[in-house]
């Protein structure tokens, strides 16, 4: 890494980042990196006026000064163990502060036969025939700024390849730890995640933290290949510190009878802003998006989901909720494109937000885009408060109206958890929600 | 319902788009371009005071800043028109003093369309009632003209609604050239004439209500309106007064390299109700042609305001070529408690409609309401929806748009429902459908919802689906055709919106959804 003296704003970032030493079997990426450089310096950052950065300022992260994570950060033995879904058999890699953690992970022959799992380092190097299909596919002709940049700056993630018709033995649980840095560091992950015909995998995004005053920026783009017949369930567990920046997003390719899960929950974070673009190109595929965010103080949680419908007969299902307390702000933008072809699309999409303070706020864009004339498509989105006639018949069985509210809350939220197969993660996102809900700490429920 | 002999006979109406003849008059106009002259010519043409060329000189100054907007959904594109090749004025020479002095020329047009400028008939006589009717006074003859108008020719926009005259204001091109009844409505105490006037006779309500829902720089086109607003209606109703009769404006554009930019002000004072009907056409041309229109309402305390619209501008041929671009901006205030204001429309013309018809709920328990059918055929594109901002506590808001497809029509809604923090047990129900009929058009929705009340709830609904086969299967099972069938599915889509509509505008949305609808089946 060459120092850096001129301004690091992310622009900086990429543009003093060249030439970085890179391994020579890593140059072939060279291409995109490029590309992306490009397109992100022709998008620059957007503003207001951008319908799809409408309701997100970036002011604040624009202000900051982001280097490259440099060293690998210290990190106490107890602190990587301590964050382990507790009761989930998995495969866990480690990432600090975007840097490969090899002594903190699993090994990834747990995964069984016909599964490659290693960082994507490697892989460019040593598994170029199997990545080079793949990367970059979904997202070179991005007009997102986000994702130009993670095209620009592709350097490290996991690469995931399950061969035909074989299954990954266990979750593959990759954990981000965010530290508190002398200088905020930019990372920008990229994940590859090829599922061959007939086979399944699930993969877990989860992003930690170990302090909240932590600031930094995490930029990751997962990119998602089910050929047919494949099952891949993905997760994204978004506890980031609140004073950090994250941008994920899952870009998804769904051949003939795929069949994707993405389930997001987002929790942590100051700025969050949660991209779900799945384009289900397949006949008869099904995708399934399920999501909640919870803000309280100042944090802003943005999803953005642009469902594609580009081959017939297939059903998309999004679901998203959110709560939304302190001065947070809520943003939902959900689109429904069906194509010309996509006749007999079958596309449901629903957003309902409840709001629990006077100064939360909540914006929600369900729409729909559609050339064919023989499909189903449903959206609807509300917002409210917690149904005062409900805590009232808590109440009149004797709760109290604190645990009246908490417990409705927390039901609100639940009916996601339950799509979710893993139930390991269910249960943990349960302690995390009630943690997170204003007088909610008594309360103990049984997931 | 609409017989298929009848949509076959209003299809060959419609292929040559029944109104897309012009009249050929002897007309002023001002030279293309848009500068300060073009301002104070039209300013001096109506012979404004001061203060309101100066008005219209800021809004100029503003637009120069400002850029045309972008963010409408165009699946063809569009391109954008050319400002300093418009010319901004265009009237009949005679600009007549009196009703009576009124052109034939321009009567003839107004009979062509289906608006009978009655009132004028009547006064110079030339009536062709029966000789029993002319033994009855004026005004009776007058009523009897107006019914049997109403029930024989299928005139698009009815001079009588129920039976009851209905008072018309006509716009030709920039001038309105002739207001009806005034005299029966100044009686009730409800100031009913053309804007120009307004601004001569009425300078204390215009200065104080002008620009107060829609500022000068709102948006582009409010903008570009505010500078160069030719002329349009304008209607007070006083405290406590229903407006005896419905008000109705005819706009329409007859000169080439012009455009319409009206401007409407309708308040109603405390307690007052009023029902106002608007409709518009335009010849048959292969270049686009402007229509960027501002109507501002103003509904004081316990006042209702129903606005309802048949937009039935030329749409352009089926490659796109030609075609009105219907560039609106309606805006209503409910400025005291339990105000009420209400908008209908049904939206068939125009290449490219961006109209978003809206209501700020100012006094607390006010109302909004929204019902919009808008149809697209051949190449048209609506982007067109409503606004609904909740400001007073215990606000509601309704809104139900019926969207259909057809040809290779591109439809969207966009609306946006704002729930401001004093929105105490505000409530907003929005249901938006849309049909889709073949497979090269689009059904778009792009709802927006802004919630910052914890009390206040904002439900949202909306589907997509085509004709649905088992009902149209059922209908010619039982020997219907399948365009009537088909005529009668849309007609039950849509029933929510017109059960809005006065009952002869009603029957006349039925009749136009037919005629655009035809061919579509198979």
């Amino acid at each position: 890494m060459t120092a850096v003296s001129n301004p690091r704003t992310l622009d900086g970032v990429i543009d003093t980042a060249t030439p970085r030493e890179l391994p020579e079997c890593q140059s072939w990426l060279n291409p995109l990196r490029d590309a992306g450089r490009d397109a992100f310096n022709g998008l620059g950052w957007p503003d207001r006026r951008n319908e799809s950065w409408r309701f997100t300022n970036l002011d604040a992260l624009k202000a900051i000064n982001f280097v490259s994570a440099v060293d690998d950060a210290e990190l106490g033995d107890e602190v990587a163990p301590g964050f382990a879904i507790p009761g989930l058999d998995d495969v866990t890699l480690v990432f600090v502060n975007g840097r490969f953690r090899k002594d903190l992970s699993d090994d990834v022959a747990a995964l069984g036969k016909g599964v490659t799992c290693c960082t994507l380092r490697k892989a460019a190097c040593e598994h170029r025939d199997l990545l080079e299909p793949f990367i970059g596919e979904l997202t070179k002709d991005t007009d997102d700024v986000f994702t130009a940049l993670s095209n620009a700056s592709i350097e490290d993630g996991v690469f995931v390849h399950v061969r035909r018709a074989q299954h990954a033995a266990k979750p593959i649980h990759i954990l981000s730890i965010g530290t508190e840095t002398d200088e905020p560091i930019a990372t920008h992950p990229r994940n590859v995640v090829v599922a061959e015909e007939g086979a399944s995998v699930t993969v877990l995004e989860h992003y930690v933290t170990t302090s909240d005053d932590a600031v930094y920026l995490n930029n990751a783009v997962t990119e998602v290949f089910a050929d047919e017949q494949a099952v891949v369930h993905h997760y994204l567990l978004e506890k980031e510190s609140e004073s950090a920046f994250n941008v994920s997003s899952l870009f998804a390719h769904l051949g003939e009878n795929a069949d994707v899960h993405s389930h997001t929950v987002l929790l942590g974070g100051k700025l969050v802003r949660n991209n779900v673009i799945p384009t289900l190109a397949g006949t008869k595929s099904h995708c399934l998006i399920n999501g909640l965010y919870v803000g309280h103080g100042e944090q802003h949680l943005d999803n953005a989901m642009r469902v594609n419908h580009a081959a017939p007969d297939c059903q998309s299902r999004q679901f998203y909720k959110g709560i939304l307390n302190g001065k947070s702000r809520g943003v939902f933008t959900g689109r429904i494109i069906v194509d010309q072809v996509a006749q007999l699309t079958d596309a449901v999409q629903s957003n309902r937000n409840m709001l629990l303070s006077d100064d939360a706020r909540v914006n929600a864009r369900p729409q729909l885009e559609i050339y064919a004339d023989d499909v189903k498509c449903t959206h609807g989105c509300t917002t409210g408060a917690v149904d005062p006639e409900n805590v009232f018949y808590f109440m009149s069985r004797g709760l109290s109206e604190d645990v009246a509210r908490a417990m409705l809350i927390y039901a609100f939220a639940a009916e996601g958890f339950e799509r979710m197969d893993l139930v390991p993660v269910r249960q943990l996102l349960a302690a995390e929600m009630i943690a997170k809900l204003p007088k909610a700490q008594g309360l103990s429920i049984e997931v | 319902m609409t017989t298929t002999a009848e949509v076959a006979a209003l299809t060959e109406e419609r292929r040559e788009y029944k109104y897309g003849w012009t009249t050929d008059i002897e007309q002023e106009f001002a030279p293309p371009g848009l500068n300060d002259d073009t301002v104070r010519f039209i300013s001096a043409k109506k012979d404004e005071p001061a203060w309101m060329t100066e008005w219209r000189l800021k809004a100029l100054r503003h637009l120069e800043k400002m850029e045309p907007p972008t963010w409408q959904f165009l699946p063809y594109g569009y391109e954008q028109p050319d400002l300093q090749a418009i010319s901004y004025y265009a009237a009949p020479k005679q600009a007549p003093k009196s009703l009576d002095e009124v052109d034939p020329a321009l009567l003839e047009t107004y009979e062509k369309l289906g608006i009978s400028l009655n009132e004028t008939k009547a006064l110079l006589g030339i009536t062709d009632a029966s000789p029993a009717d002319a033994a009855r006074s004026r005004e009776e003859a007058e009523l009897a003209e107006f019914g049997a108008k109403a029930n024989g020719d299928g005139s698009e926009i009815p001079t009588t609604v129920e039976g009851k005259p209905v008072a018309v204001d006509a716009v030709f091109d920039s001038v309105s050239v002739a207001t009806t009844f005034q005299k029966q409505l100044a009686e009730a105490g409800v100031i009913f004439c053309s804007i120009s006037e307004a601004i001569r006779e009425h300078p204390e309500l215009v200065k104080k209500y002008l620009g107060s829902v829609v500022p000068y720089a709102d948006n582009y086109y409010a903008c570009l309106n505010s500078a160069v607003f030719s002329d349009g209606s304008f209607v007070y109703v006083p405290k406590n007064t229903k407006c005896p009769m419905e008000l109705s404006t005819y706009f329409r554009i007859n000169a080439q390299n012009t455009g319409q930019f009206e401007r409407t002000l309708i308040i109603a004072d405390e307690g007052a109700e009023v029902s106002y009907l608007e409709g518009c056409t335009a010849p048959q041309r292969d270049e686009n042609q402007l229509h960027a229109a501002v109507v501002e309402l103003v509904a004081e305390k316990d006042a209702k305001i129903k606005y309802s619209t048949i937009q039935n501008w030329y749409p352009g041929d089926e490659n796109g070529k030609g075609g009105i671009f219907n560039f609106v901006t309606k805006r209503g205030v409910c400025n005291g408690d339990r105000a009420h204001i209400s908008w209908t429309q049904v939206e068939t013309g125009s290449a490219i409609t961006w109209k978003y018809p809206s209501v700020i709920m100012k006094g607390d328990d006010s109302k909004g309401e929204f019902y919009s059918v808008a149809l697209t055929t051949l190449r048209q594109q609506a982007d067109t929806g409503t606004k609904m901002i909740h400001i007073g506590k215990n606000t509601t808001s309704t809104i139900v748009s019926k969207g259909i497809s057809a040809g290779h029509g591109h439809n969207t809604y966009r609306g946006l429902v704002e729930m401001r923090k004093s929105a105490t047990d505000a409530h907003n129900f929005t249901q938006c459908d849309s049909i889709l009929i073949g497979d090269r058009c689009g059904a778009h929705t792009f709802p927006y919802v802004d919630v910052r009340n914890t009390t206040a709830t904002a439900e949202h609904e909306a589907s997509t689906t085509k004709i649905a086969e088992d009902q149209l299967f059922y209908c010619t099972a039982r020997g219907i055709s399948e365009e009537d069938a088909m005529s009668l599915l849309v007609n039950g889509f849509c029933k929510e919106v017109f059960s809005e509509l006065p009952m002869e505008f009603a029957v006349e949305a039925n009749k136009l959804l037919a005629v655009s609808l035809e061919g579509s089946v198979g």
